[in-house]
């Protein structure tokens, strides 16, 4: 029932853009289904075997802007096969042959070949920008056909890609110039540095530059004299003699870069050249130190006492816990705070414990968003961290040693997490570490009410612990377990909650091939994909415990390009 | 909480009582070890649990197996865990050759000697240690600095090295540990042995 002309609700539909709202539009009715799937821009595919790219293609034939997410969140940490899947190459094909009108296309956790890239450069005349996160498969041969071809593009970021290096900036034609945003800090290889100067002079849009190491400090100073619009910049190599020349320049045009919010780089530093940067500091909403392990803590304390403005810090554990302590009392405005590890091999010096995780939560009262790794954590921290900072909408603790209990107490942690997810109210995505019993979980199916993620590793005791999760968290969407005692009754008590999930990986757990089977046959919206990468048989004993497995909801049945070590059990 | 190694899920029989093995009384199979900790030792550690993976299929043998966790003291070795701890294989690959690019990265200082025309600049990253920097300056500048002692300074030798620090302040060299040092060094004077015995007095 309309009382509205079309015309009107599409106007009225624009101003609706994220997808869960436009998603919640498409089902109020069949006209509002119809008018939406034709308007809408952008689409978001959280898993790309979800759904076929015909069938996106068909419902959404205006769309501009994929954003494709590929492998499970885990294959970050080299638990999922590298041929595991993923490809992009059939998404941009299906695009092409429909001709599409593709500007902007996001990438999370994809294959993405060098022939996907020139096929994408060539198929769409209006594309715009490419974001690819974390993907593989391509070279510098590929971006080079990027940058060649598509004459409208504005944004080319590559985060955190392991690839090939090559010329490829050269290939960006002398009349492209129109780039707001180049983001190449995760290259390796040489760049052309005269291409890159005459790049930036050319583009008068520019606001975003992240270089990568192999740009030096001079070169770094010629763009930011032809940049000093530039909002976000990312500093390849810092290193320079402090009582040179050319030092001195450098300061003197940093002073102009007035509009930078964004800093991050300092691949390579020369701490005694950091004095330079100070002047623009008191400007930053967000900074990334977490590639500089050359800035030692003391440099990266009297950086951040001019850091008043901050919304957003990354840094590595060397901070510790005294300048964990200066951030509380210098970013009031502090939202998201992310502390990684220096020391993988974890067998070092406690540099952050859990003093200054309480230090941030009470200077920080704004934090919302929390990834931090340190080496120990008590309850009455969590607790006290809980109640001064109600707001977190995301908190992952990792605590290098995995099942380690409250270093005071040696109890587990359940208390703290449990605090945690009861002052929290609006807490959307948690991970755990720790020694953790099945009462924490008791506690998150009891009070995480908003939780949409949940990270478990080495923790819980039984099935009970997996059961208040799946019966508790009622907007759960993405459950991944790694090397907890959880086993097919778990597993099976309610198979139709899977079909309410994105997806639930399970690794080093205690189910079993009949467990998996059964909710395959039982449920053939899902995919249950078993992974077996030991060269030994998998003998096909029902009682054989697996040791991965990932299943997700899909509206177009097994996938065909998985690799042999994939097994998609069969649905009859 | 369990103790030894005996203990099983309520169901099983407590076949291992009654079992005959070969091995010498007292021994464990590895997946049955007791635990090290008398209070929690519910889940077998994640070595363990990788460990007990590949030789048993019994649930028995990872639930019962102690953990062996060691609270404080020698904390297990990490390497055996795939994946832990959950940090990216791009930050840690670019960890791995950070630290020694960061070697490479040079700490240039201004070098000048009592007497002489012109100062020299060095790369303090090009040395190891002090013996290292102190034999260089030697052959630089042509003079015998002697060897430090925490006592006595440079006392005996013609000349002494000193470095104007972070916060200012003349130091002499050789105090600090030597990373420290190459950190809070901005300059370096090598100073006359009579000006320097000045210092040793103190």
């Amino acid at each position: 029932m309309n009382y509205f002309p079309d015309e009107v609700l599409e106007q009225v539909f624009d101003f609706v853009t994220s997808h869960r709202d436009r998603n919640s539009l498409s089902l109020v009715c069949k006209s509002w289904y119809k008018l939406e799937r034709f308007s809408r821009l952008k689409v978001f595919i959280g898993n790309c075997y979800a759904i076929s790219p015909e069938r996106t293609i068909d419902r959404f034939p205006g769309l501009k802007s994929l954003t494709l997410k590929g492998k499970p969140h885990f294959a970050d940490f080299n638990l999922v096969p590298y041929d595991w899947g993923g490809y992009v190459y059939p998404w941009i094909q299906a695009l092409a042959r429909n001709r599409i009108g593709l500007e902007e296309l996001r990438l999370k956790r994809m294959v993405v070949s060098d022939e996907s890239l020139e096929l994408l450069s060539r198929a769409f005349e209006n594309f715009k920008s490419l974001v690819l996160d974390n993907c593989e498969g391509f070279t510098t041969g590929g971006l080079a056909a990027i940058a060649a071809n598509c004459r409208s593009l504005r944004e080319l970021d590559l985060q955190e890609n392991e690839i090939d290096d090559g010329q490829w900036l050269s290939c960006f034609p002398e009349s492209c110039t129109s780039l707001v945003s180049l983001n190449f800090a995760c290259l390796k290889g040489e760049i052309n540095l005269a291409s890159l100067e005459r790049l930036v002079a050319r583009s008068p849009n520019l606001k975003l530059l992240r270089v990568s190491r192999a740009v030096p400090l001079d070169t770094l100073h010629n763009i930011l004299s032809r940049a000093p619009q530039l909002v976000d910049l990312g500093i390849g190599s810092y290193v320079q003699d402090p009582d040179s020349e050319a030092f001195n320049k450098l300061k003197a045009t940093i002073l102009k870069c007035k509009s930078v919010k964004s800093l991050s780089g300092f691949l390579d530093v020369a701490p005694q050249c950091l004095e330079a940067i100070y002047p623009i500091c008191s400007n930053l909403t967000s900074l990334n130190l977490s590639y500089a392990p050359g800035i030692h803590g003391l440099e990266l304390i009297k950086l951040l006492r001019h850091c008043t403005k901050l919304q957003r810090l990354w840094v590595l554990d060397c901070i510790g816990d005294k300048g964990l302590e200066v951030v509380a009392s210098t970013c009031k405005e502090l939202q998201e705070l992310r502390v990684f590890p220096s020391d993988l091999n974890g067998v070092g010096h406690a540099a952050v414990t859990e003093e200054g995780l309480v230090a941030i939560s009470i200077g920080c009262p704004k934090l919302h968003s929390l990834l931090y790794f340190c080496q120990q954590m008590t309850n009455a921290a969590l607790i006290t961290v809980a109640k001064n900072c109600p707001n977190f909408i995301r908190f992952r603790l990792c605590i290098l040693n995995p099942t380690k209990p409250d270093h005071v107490t040696a109890q587990p942690l359940d208390e703290g997490f449990g605090a945690v997810v009861h002052a929290c109210k609006k807490l959307r995505r948690l991970s755990l570490s720790g020694l953790l019993t099945d009462r924490v979980f008791l506690y998150i199916g009891m009070y995480a009410e908003q939780l949409e993620m949940l990270s478990i590793a080495f923790a819980g005791d039984s099935d009970k612990g997996m059961l208040y999760v799946l019966n508790g968290c009622k907007k759960l969407r993405k459950l991944e377990i790694r090397d907890c005692p959880f086993g097919n009754m778990a597993l099976l008590e309610d198979v139709g909650k899977y079909e309410t999930m994105r997806s639930l990986w399970m690794s080093s757990c205690e189910v079993t091939l009949g467990g998996c089977k059964t909710i395959a046959k039982k449920k053939p919206m899902l995919n249950v994909e078993i992974i077996n990468e030991n060269d030994q048989d998998f003998c096909l004993d029902d009682e054989q415990r697996v040791e991965k497995m990932y299943l997700y909801r899909t509206l177009v049945g097994r996938r065909d390009d998985a690799p042999d070590c994939v097994w998609t059990l069969d649905a009859s | 909480m369990e103790r030894s190694s005996m203990k099983f899920h309520g169901d099983d029989l407590n076949l291992e009582a009654t079992e005959l093995r070969l091995g010498l009384p007292g021994s464990e199979e590895p997946e049955k070890q007791a635990p090290q900790s008398s209070r929690n030792n519910k889940r077998a550690s994640p070595e363990m649990a990788e460990h007990c993976r590949t030789t048993s299929n019994k649930k028995a043998s990872l639930l019962g197996a102690g953990n062996c966790d060691v609270q404080d003291g020698a904390p297990p070795t990490k390497t055996q865990v795939v994946g832990w701890p959950p940090v990216r294989s791009y930050r840690k690959n670019n960890m791995q050759t950070k630290k020694t690019e960061a070697d490479i990265s040079g700490v240039y200082v201004k070098v000048s000697v009592d007497g002489a025309p012109y100062l020299r600049k060095i790369d303090l990253k090009v040395y190891k240690s002090y013996p290292e920097l102190l034999k260089a300056l030697e052959d630089m500048f042509k003079l015998t600095i002697g060897s430090y002692s925490e006592r006595e300074g440079y006392n005996g030798s013609d000349y002494a090295p000193t470095y104007e620090d972070k916060d200012g302040d003349w130091m002499l060299v050789g105090d600090v540990p030597w990373n420290m040092f190459v950190c809070s060094c901005k300059r370096m004077r090598i100073m006359k042995g009579s000006e320097a015995r000045g210092l040793s007095c103190l």
